[in-house]
């Protein structure tokens, strides 16, 4: 029996896609979890107009500065990661919370399910934290993570990358996404970059090098803006010649 | 010059507890002694059936008398609770299991203004999910508003059964299932 106020519903594939499928085989893990049955479009209520706000306070100092949480310093090359958090208006979202987890220089997480054979660093744990300033500017200092080999395909590598986690002004504005590095040759063999449809979508998460960032004799910089908004659906087109 | 155009989603991965987990985030939104506290708990289930060990689920809701931490819910006359924010997150176990411990929500209006039913946002995430999914979570004891919820009413009644917890044990039990035969009805919002 029809439901009376039926909502429509849509294939997730049919969806125009800044983000990847949710199924994409070559991305062997999303064969059993992605959903497969069509999405419903929910317009939205005040439940989808909010979402969790954070303030001074909730933080430690040294949560934006992953090689100065433990006694010693990180093995790797420090780099600074900073970039601008924008709404899909352009204007600068303040306080948001960024944050970003990664693995260590030699390319091993510390997590007790990653058991590459490569060696752990007891001076970092790659975790980091920070609210965006007036500017909608987040800042980390950090190592530059390694890349490590995973168990997607034979000889499978994963190209460096930070795992970053952003909430945005409203629940439908939640992102987790990875930030990867310039030039980076592992690219063309990665499903999970690759997932993306478009070339130039995907490129939106690659970072710059940015000589203005680098601090002399210290650490190299890399800028990554994130812009985020509400995932409005709609249905793909039909291609056509521009 | 910053180009405005949305950055794409990647998946959490199978390390997201290292990022996630602990700071000024919890899976309780208030206090076990809290005399309104309630434990929702259940499992994240894969299309072949099996727990997944290595995701996350995130909940967003209203304190109990039906208002937002957030300043888009702006109706004066509802109180806040300062110390409420709304937000809660657990990892799954090594058995697949989340658990929250929170209050039961208000009621909050739908677009229209119709009284939507007590319920939960709900945003799950993991290893092979390339974006987050999201769902809504409803609660047992609350027929009546659960008749007339402009989100339930709109979905199929097998769809909307797995949309309300189960009163187990002292506790409300609500499975998430990613794929497969019962899969969760999820929403593009």
């Amino acid at each position: 029996m029809q439901p009376e106020t039926a909502f429509a519903r849509v294939p997730d594939e049919a969806l125009v896609a800044t983000d990847p499928p949710l199924l994409y085989p070559d991305y062997v893990g999303t064969r059993l979890r992605a959903p497969r049955e069509p999405l419903v479009l929910l317009p939205s209520s005040l439940s989808e107009l909010t979402g969790p706000v954070y303030g001074d306070g909730a933080l430690r100092e040294t949560d934006a500065d992953l090689t100065r949480q433990h006694a010693g310093e990180p093995l790797g090359e420090r780099i600074v990661v900073s970039g601008r958090v924008l709404g899909s208006d352009g204007k600068p979202l303040r306080g948001q919370l960024v944050e970003i987890w990664q693995a260590n220089a030699a390319g091993r997480y510390r997590h007790a399910v990653d058991t590459h054979d490569a060696p752990l660093d007891p001076n970092f744990a790659g975790c980091g934290r920070c609210l965006t300033d007036d500017d909608g500017t987040y800042r980390f200092t950090t190592v530059l993570p390694g890349a490590y080999p995973w168990g997607n395909h034979p000889n499978a590598w994963r190209p460096k990358h930070i795992h970053f986690s952003l909430f945005g002004r409203a629940f439908p504005e939640r992102l987790v996404t990875q930030m990867y590095f310039p030039g980076d040759p592992l690219f063309p063999f990665d499903p999970i970059f690759n997932s993306i449809p478009d070339e130039r979508v995907r490129q939106r998460l690659v970072s710059m090098f940015e000589l203005e960032l680098t601090q002399p004799d210290w650490a190299l910089g890399f800028r990554f803006d994130i812009v985020l908004g509400g995932r409005e659906p709609t249905p793909l087109e039909e291609p056509h010649d521009d | 010059m910053t180009e405005i155009a949305l950055t794409p989603s990647q998946t959490s991965g199978p390390y997201l507890e290292i990022g996630l987990i602990g700071g000024p985030t919890s899976n309780h939104l208030v206090d076990d002694s809290d005399r309104r506290a309630i434990r929702i708990s259940g499992l994240l289930i894969d299309g072949a059936g099996d727990p997944v060990p290595d995701g996350m689920i995130e909940i967003w809701q209203a304190n109990a008398a039906g208002r937002y931490a957030h300043p888009a819910d702006d109706r004066e006359e509802i109180p806040v609770e300062e110390e409420f924010t709304g937000f809660g997150r657990s990892a799954t176990d090594g058995t697949g299991r989340f658990a929250f411990v929170t209050v039961k929500p208000g009621r909050v209006p739908w677009a229209d203004g119709r009284l939507q039913a007590p319920h939960l946002l709900v945003g799950v995430f993991a290893r092979g999910l390339l974006k987050r999914v999201a769902t809504r979570m409803y609660f047992p004891d609350e027929e009546a508003a659960n008749a007339e919820d402009p989100v339930l009413v709109g979905l199929e009644p097998e769809e909307r059964a797995r949309l309300v917890a189960r009163a187990e044990e002292g506790e409300l039990r609500f499975d998430v299932v990613l794929q497969g035969r019962g899969q969760t009805t999820f929403f593009a919002v």
